[in-house]
């Protein structure tokens, strides 16, 4: 009976311990990086990465009058976030959720309404179009990223794993 | 009108000789009654005796800021406190303040200087004037308000902001003198015309304007919108407030009130006084003043003595207006600023790089200081709200050590000019020259 409590109480850790694994494993670095709002600073990123053989995989500028965010995700987040640290830049590692869209209307909205009707606070998204796949990849950074991942996977949203969106 | 003409209009000797007799005396009074004079003369060897001719001044210790902040509070009074009837203060915005203590004759004093400047402006007891200066330990609202009653106007007291009000009044009131910092005077022009009301219809015959280096494009810009012209005011807390020098209808530089300040101009490197017409800072004396006799202040303030015979009858000499400072004080606004101010502000923010720019502009005739602030990892964060709320916090605090807003620019790591010895940290592109 002991043994049999023991037995099963594994099996649920062990369970779990791969249920987090596999969301780890959807969880998409993301690089920020600060841009003072000045003429030829985005350019200037850009060549940095452009000069250290980075591929970028997707990119978003968030601006403001006063300062940008550049955000990316590339194939080696910290390889490239030294690379642009060594310029000068401020870079910090953040996380996101990739999710395929189903390529038709209305396909980023039903994204959209899991996250709502879960009621997940999604801070910005940005998204790119898959060439091979010929749809689109849209990356999500909600407020909760593990809340955000469940939600998704239990409402059957594709969500990409890490690997594939770096290998892309 | 000359107010006074006879202390206005007198004769060069017969002003040196009486400058000389008031200097004698102002002298013997501070090292009899000022043990802090006493104490710097001894160092020099110098007593009041040694004060021959008007040339003699020179032999004097200078006196500074920094002198008077450390008799603070009342350490430099020459009478018992008793018969000081009104105390003011610098806006002590780098330590403690500076006291500047008047007896009844010292205000006496006070009331004479500005009717004589408020009579250059064209004022007489007809006009009613009104006076945004603040009232308050600053001295410019009430220096222009004794003198404005001295002369028997009728004086709005209104003091500093309610910008509305203040437009409101001018008009149902029909102010014919308002006296106003430059870039509050365009402020109220700007709200005025948002209100509807063309400033140019007011019945205004003169514009007074002190505290603060203004240009001679800005003066006409506000000439031309409130169709008035406008006169300066120079004064300092220090030697009493507004009142030392104004300028008569000539515009062409301010009338010291010579028989109660002698002026000087000593280059700020060497200290040696230059010969008339040459620019350099200003070195003040009272001849007069019995609460408080300040000997050989130097102002910080850079301008040229010149004496020439004036249109306006006046033989006072003149000073050209201020057109800068041998230290790093900053006016915005009408406000002294110092750049360890802004640098103490920062370094109380975790995370910030001690390196910073200030730069100073004055777009649409509002003066704007613009910090530039390197950003830093610990700063940086990835989300705009919270990069915005960090800048704001910057701001507040740089309000919290100027009492002025700011705006604060983050920028990437070392990207602001490094340099050794002293940094070039200040961009003044006001362009007051």
């Amino acid at each position: 009976m002991v043994n049999l409590t023991l037995f099963i109480n594994k099996i649920i850790n062990l369970g779990y311990f791969s249920l987090n694994n596999r969301r780890d494993n959807m969880k998409i670095k993301q690089l920020s990086i600060f841009l003072e709002n000045r003429k030829g600073r985005m350019r200037k990123a850009l060549d940095v990465l452009e000069k250290g053989g980075v591929n970028i995989r997707a990119l978003s500028i968030a601006d403001t009058s006063y300062f940008g965010i550049l955000r990316l995700i590339v194939p080696d987040p910290e390889k490239t976030k030294k690379l642009l640290e060594d310029n000068n830049f401020i870079v910090k590692i953040g996380e996101v959720i990739a999710v395929r869209m189903p390529d038709k209307p209305g396909g980023l909205g039903i994204i959209l309404g899991i996250l709502d009707d879960n009621d997940i606070n999604l801070e910005y998204l940005y998204a790119f179009v898959e060439e091979k796949e010929n749809g689109a990849i849209v990356l999500l950074h909600p407020e909760d990223i593990n809340a955000g991942i469940k939600a998704l996977q239990d409402n059957g949203a594709e969500v990409i794993s890490a690997e594939e969106i770096y290998g892309m | 009108m000359i107010w006074n003409k006879e202390a206005e209009c007198m004769s060069h000797e017969e002003k040196e000789r009486l400058q000389l007799t008031r200097l004698q005396k102002i002298i013997k009074r501070a090292y009899e009654n000022v043990p802090f004079y006493r104490k710097r003369f001894e160092e020099k060897g110098i007593t009041p005796e040694d004060i021959k001719t008007l040339k003699d001044i020179e032999k004097l210790p200078l006196t500074t800021k920094d002198d008077l902040r450390e008799a603070y509070p009342f350490g430099m009074f020459a009478v018992p406190r008793k018969e000081i009837i009104e105390l003011h203060t610098s806006s002590g915005t780098t330590g403690k303040p500076t006291v500047s203590g008047y007896t009844k004759k010292d205000i006496g004093i006070w009331s004479e200087c500005m009717a004589r400047g408020l009579t250059m402006f064209g004022a007489t007891e007809d006009d009613i004037l009104q006076n945004t200066h603040g009232y308050g330990l600053f001295t410019g609202g009430f220096g222009v308000h004794y003198g404005a009653q001295k002369i028997g106007l009728t004086v709005i007291p209104i003091s500093t902001g309610q910008t509305k009000r203040q437009i409101e009044i001018m008009k149902d009131f029909n102010a014919s003198i308002v006296i106003f910092t430059p870039s509050y005077g365009l402020y109220l022009a700007e709200v005025a015309e948002e209100e509807g009301l063309n400033t140019k219809e007011l019945n205004l015959k003169a514009i007074g304007f002190g505290a603060e280096m203004w240009t001679e494009e800005m003066r006409q810009e506000i000439q031309k919108r409130f169709n008035a012209p406008a006169y300066n005011i120079y004064g300092l807390t220090e030697i009493m407030g507004p009142g030392i020098a104004l300028e008569c209808k000539e515009h062409n530089g301010l009338h010291i009130m010579e028989d109660h300040f002698y002026p000087e101009i000593i280059d700020s490197e060497t200290l040696q006084t230059l010969p008339e017409g040459e620019k350099g800072e200003l070195v003040l004396t009272t001849l007069t003043r019995h609460g408080m006799p300040i000997i050989r202040f130097r102002t910080k303030d850079v301008t040229a003595l010149r004496r020439a015979e004036c249109s306006c009858g006046r033989t006072l000499i003149k000073m050209d207006r201020i057109t800068g400072r041998t230290d790093d004080m900053l006016k915005i606004r009408g406000v002294a600023v110092f750049p360890s101010q802004i640098e103490k502000a920062l370094l109380k923010i975790d995370g910030l790089e001690p390196h910073y720019q200030i730069i100073v502009s004055r777009p649409q005739h509002m003066d704007v200081l613009e910090v530039q602030v390197e950003a830093s990892p610990e700063l940086f964060s990835d989300e705009i709200k919270e990069l915005v709320g960090i800048k704001r916090n910057i701001e507040d605090y740089i309000h919290n050590e100027i009492g002025l807003r700011v705006d604060v620019t983050l920028v990437e790591p070392k990207t602001l000019p490094r340099s050794e010895g002293k940094a070039v940290r200040v961009f003044d592109k006001r362009g007051f020259n």
